[in-house]
């Protein structure tokens, strides 16, 4: 007589603890390899483990050795360049690309699949392709060259000065179509019938966009920034096919400073001490921005 | 706006050609130095085109190529990365797909607070987590195995995909969730026969974002990964980077391409959703 109703019981029962019992173990997990781990690595950058880990508390000497570190000071000053360039420069490019192709353009979609593609490559083949590019002797040089212009010279891959520029380039070059898409996605969000009235009130097209287009794109910007400042300080890959750090060490940014002290040089406080100040990188510059967006986003 | 020919929509064409030819150059440059003779590389220049067409450097850079002491070409470390990147994207885009579902439509107290600390994963520069992954793989004994670069994406890989799955659920109506409950069905049956039928498109997205990312890797590939077990990243990153005997740019751009094909075949028959994939991922709610 009862069994129906106790099976109903038991499934409520159920229905109240499975969703906590389904999700127990991606949150054990994100405690132990997310949280666990980086309290671990901040445990060990405050040791004095070199080429073993070894668990006694030697206080912040691994932070003073790393702000004693020459290549460490060349790595966050390339990160300032590489970063600050990058960001600007595909914010611009990606930007000016969407309010292009905002102009009813015939063979769009062909237009986009074409900006964004190398947004599908590795950034290995990225900067495999753009070192045999800017290769001095037989790349872009060449072509300039036997165009006419002998001289022109163009070798800043192998420039320890202008290296980290060369990164810029690849770069901007990978993600502008990405946030090319985001704007374009931004600017078809927005009423028509705005730029319409401002239209029959006599302002130019440039004057539309510059003064009210642009500036309700508000939250799309925060989105870039965020994702923009988050591959620039992770950006490894793109360096290391690009120019491995080099000439020398002149283009090294953290995330290779971190894997070349705590994987190669068997430095493995030094390069926790490196991989925590990444982190807090990351904090600093997103939490700002993440609070920035929400607010302009409920504002909106 | 004028929809015919004025001089300022001609501007605005040439302005759009001139970067598509800024963004196709380089593909260009790859398939052509690719399919040169050396000699014709070392003669002409980056953009002339072949001379004739030779596939040697592709057959090469496939089965023949010396990256550090191997020399059997990008053939054995392509099936590595598809080795990796297949289980990796199923696994972490099923238990994605649940936790999604869970964070979206069975909330409990606290659920939404687990999330935000679940979504800090995202963020996280992995630099911060290699020294103690290093150890554990270690440990468990499965370094330097494909096996534990499988582990590490799904591990790394399930903040996104609860992300995109949770992003979808929240936008079906309550309504068809509480309608099911009443009719008696429990977590499983909804999920199963009410959400999964229409989770197609999210599935996809999920999907072609987990297996870019995990193709593409290079960071883990490098760190936990040697000698057999690389990556196909890693293993281009070797052989272009090897200092030893001529260089051959023809096989460092054929062994180039064949990296790129998988995640740009993807792209190819389903920009849609890697579109998609990218702005969900990016513009988070």
């Amino acid at each position: 007589m009862s069994t129906p109703q106790s099976q109903a019981s038991l499934s409520a029962l159920a229905d109240r603890w499975l969703p906590k019992l389904v999700l127990s173990p991606t949150l054990l997990i994100s405690l132990v390899f997310v949280y666990g781990f980086i309290a671990w690595t901040g445990w060990l950058s405050l040791t004095e483990s070199r080429l073993l880990p070894q668990m006694d508390f030697a206080g912040l000497v691994q932070y003073q050795a790393l702000f004693e570190n020459d290549r460490w000071w060349t790595a966050v000053a390339n990160l300032g360049i590489f970063g600050g360039l990058f960001i600007g420069c595909t914010l611009a490019v990606g930007l000016f690309l969407a309010v292009l192709l905002d102009q009813k353009i015939r063979a769009e979609g062909t237009l986009r699949t074409i900006y964004l593609y190398p947004m599908a490559l590795s950034f290995i083949v990225t900067g495999t392709a753009w070192k045999w590019m800017l290769n001095p002797d037989m790349g872009l040089q060449k072509v300039i060259n036997d165009w006419g212009f002998p001289d022109f010279t163009f070798d800043w891959l192998v420039d320890p000065d202008k290296a980290i520029y060369t990164v810029v380039i690849a770069g901007v070059w990978q993600s502008s179509g990405f946030v090319m898409a985001l704007f374009l996605a931004g600017l078809r969000g927005i009423d028509d019938s705005i730029i319409k009235a401002a239209q029959v009130d006599g302002a130019s097209l440039p004057v539309i966009y510059w003064r009210i287009i642009i500036p309700s794109l508000r939250p799309v910007f925060f989105s870039v920034l965020l994702i923009l400042s988050h591959i620039a300080i992770k950006s490894f890959d793109l360096v290391m096919a690009l120019t491995g750090g080099g000439p020398g060490t002149a283009s090294d940014v953290p995330a290779i400073f971190m894997y070349q002290f705590a994987f190669t040089r068997g430095q493995l406080g030094l390069g926790a001490a490196s991989a925590m100040m990444m982190l807090m990188t990351i904090v600093a510059v997103l939490v700002p921005l993440m609070y920035m967006e929400t607010r302009s986003a409920k504002r909106g | 706006m004028a929809k015919h020919l004025t001089p300022g929509r001609i501007v605005l064409y040439a302005a759009l050609l001139l970067m598509a030819i800024y963004y196709l150059l380089p593909l260009y440059v790859m398939l052509s130095t690719s399919v040169k003779t050396l000699d014709d590389i070392r003669g002409g220049n980056l953009i002339a085109l072949p001379q004739s067409i030779t596939l040697d450097a592709w057959s090469k850079a496939w089965s023949s190529a010396c990256t550090g002491v191997e020399c059997g070409g990008m053939k054995g470390f392509f099936w590595n990365s598809v080795k990796m990147a297949v289980p990796s994207v199923l696994i972490s885009t099923l238990i994605g797909a649940v936790n999604g579902y869970v964070v979206s439509m069975w909330r409990f107290r606290g659920s939404d607070v687990l999330f935000t600390l679940l979504l800090v994963g995202c963020f996280i520069p992995f630099q911060v987590v290699l020294l103690p992954m290093a150890r554990l793989l270690g440990e468990l004994g499965i370094a330097n195995t494909t096996s534990g670069l499988i582990l590490v994406h799904v591990i790394y890989g399930l903040a996104f995909t609860t992300l995109f799955f949770r992003n979808f659920f929240v936008t079906i109506p309550d309504e068809l969730v509480k309608a099911a409950r009443i009719d008696g069905a429990g977590f499983w049956t909804i999920f199963l026969r009410i959400l999964l039928p229409i989770s197609g498109p999210i599935f996809m997205v999920c999907v072609i974002w987990q297996f870019t990312q995990i193709w593409n890797d290079f960071l883990f590939g490098v760190v936990f990964a040697s000698g057999e077990s690389q990556p196909i990243t890693v293993a281009l990153n070797n052989l272009v980077n090897t200092s030893t005997g001529v260089k051959e740019y023809n096989v460092d751009m054929a062994a180039a391409i064949i990296a790129a094909l998988p995640t740009l075949f993807v792209y190819m028959v389903a920009g849609r959703y890697f579109v998609r994939g990218l702005t969900a991922g990016a513009v988070k709610g």
